[in-house]
């Protein structure tokens, strides 16, 4: 996969680690919580895909009821009853209001209906059929019920599936992206760190070696020296230098008197 | 967030109709139907002289003006506009399909049940895990 040997360019301090751990941190809380509101989430969206397959069943029944009692209405007042109401429509009088529900942190919408101002139906049924025309028209509303109940349900189902791909969409990305880059680069750094740690330790042994030998030399030297003296006094004890008795050999070299 | 739906909490929105003469018939007397000053309805009634075109323009009006919050449509006047429907995503308003006094309800042809219904298969997949 592209994303696994990817990190983060940074410049490898012991700061910037503090600063990418702390937010490793926040991404693996994040990743949780965000992990609980898909599975809450999940849980609302199957329980209302239950409620809208009944409401539907239902709602098809109601249905067919109205338009049942439609047929009886049209039956007993006479067919002209579709003109009269047709011009009998002015302004709505069943609306629907729409509300916000917070819902698991998701803002669902729900509309619930209401009836405003009286409907204009003065001369449907006035000649016939007048009961029949009011049974019918409670029949309607009875499905204008169920309909906006269902239609409640429905933008509920929907907003909640985009909210889920969202959520889900987010998890993947932390749990896939960006944790792995923010680890990566956390391993990167500690070894850069281990490395630069490493070159100062043999340094360090290098130059400690180094003064060892110094010292050593130093101390040989001294040594030599400390003898030389110790040999001279006792030389002098005796009456001649050492010093001076290797000068003599020396110089004897010249006098071809001396023979050792 | 950034790209969040904007549900607007209205507080008085209409319902619109588009189906066959006698189910508007009935719901105009129960009381949804509205006309405005300039002569717009909120419903068409749909006959075997409708052609798709008009469906089609009926449908894209309804679902763009700002004052419709549900869209009742006969079954099989949504199968005529089924690809308009179908590509219909937005949460309101919302899209119901009703059954009509011929054709009676079909769930395998709606199209939020539809989508239920990939769900439901796989669920059923995923609950093997």
């Amino acid at each position: 996969m592209a994303g696994q040997g990817q990190r983060l360019n940074v410049v490898p301090t012991v700061t910037v680690l503090g600063v990418i751990k702390a937010r490793l941190i926040g991404a693996t809380r994040g990743h949780a919580l965000l992990k609980k509101k898909s599975d809450a989430l999940t849980v609302q969206f199957r329980s209302i895909l239950k409620k809208i397959v009944s409401t539907k069943e239902s709602m098809g029944d109601i249905m067919k009821t109205s338009s049942f009692s439609l047929t009886e209405a049209k039956y007993v007042a006479g067919e002209n009853i579709k003109h009269v109401v047709l011009e009998n429509v002015k302004t709505a009088s069943l609306k629907v209001r729409s509300r916000q529900e917070n819902v698991a942190g998701v803002k669902l919408p729900k509309f619930e209906y209401f009836t405003d101002g009286e409907t204009k139906n003065d001369l449907t049924g006035l000649a016939r059929g007048g009961q029949q025309v009011q049974q019918c028209r409670v029949a309607y509303v009875k499905a204008i019920e169920v309909l906006v109940e269902l239609a409640s349900l429905q933008t509920s189902f929907l907003t909640l599936d985009e909210a889920i791909k969202t959520t889900n969409r987010r998890v993947n990305a932390l749990e896939n992206v960006v944790k792995p880059k923010l680890e990566n680069t956390i391993s990167y750094i500690k070894g850069e760190l281990d490395e630069l740690e490493r070159e100062d330790f043999f340094r360090l042994k290098k130059i400690q070696g180094f003064k060892r030998k110094e010292v050593e030399k130093q101390l040989a030297a001294a040594k030599l020296f400390a003898e030389d003296q110790v040999a001279e006094n006792f030389s002098l004890q005796r009456g001649i230098s050492i010093h001076a008795a290797h000068n003599l050999l020396n110089d004897s070299q010249n006098d071809e008197d001396i023979i050792f | 967030m950034a790209n969040k739906p904007q549900i607007p909490t209205k507080n008085s929105a209409l319902i619109a109709v588009i189906a066959d003469e006698d189910t508007v018939t009935g719901f105009l007397l129960a009381g949804v139907g509205n006309v405005d000053i300039r002569r717009k309805t909120n419903y068409l009634i749909v006959d075997n002289k409708t052609t798709a075109k008009q469906i089609e323009e009926a449908f894209k009006e309804f679902t763009t003006r700002e004052d419709i919050a549900i869209v009742l449509i006969s079954q099989y006047v949504a199968n005529m506009i089924r690809f308009l429907v179908d590509s219909y995503n937005k949460p309101i308003p919302a899209i119901l399909e009703i059954p009509s006094k011929d054709h009676p309800y079909d769930p395998a042809h709606d199209s939020v049940l539809s989508r239920v219904k990939y769900l439901f298969s796989a669920e059923s997949a995923s609950s093997r895990f």
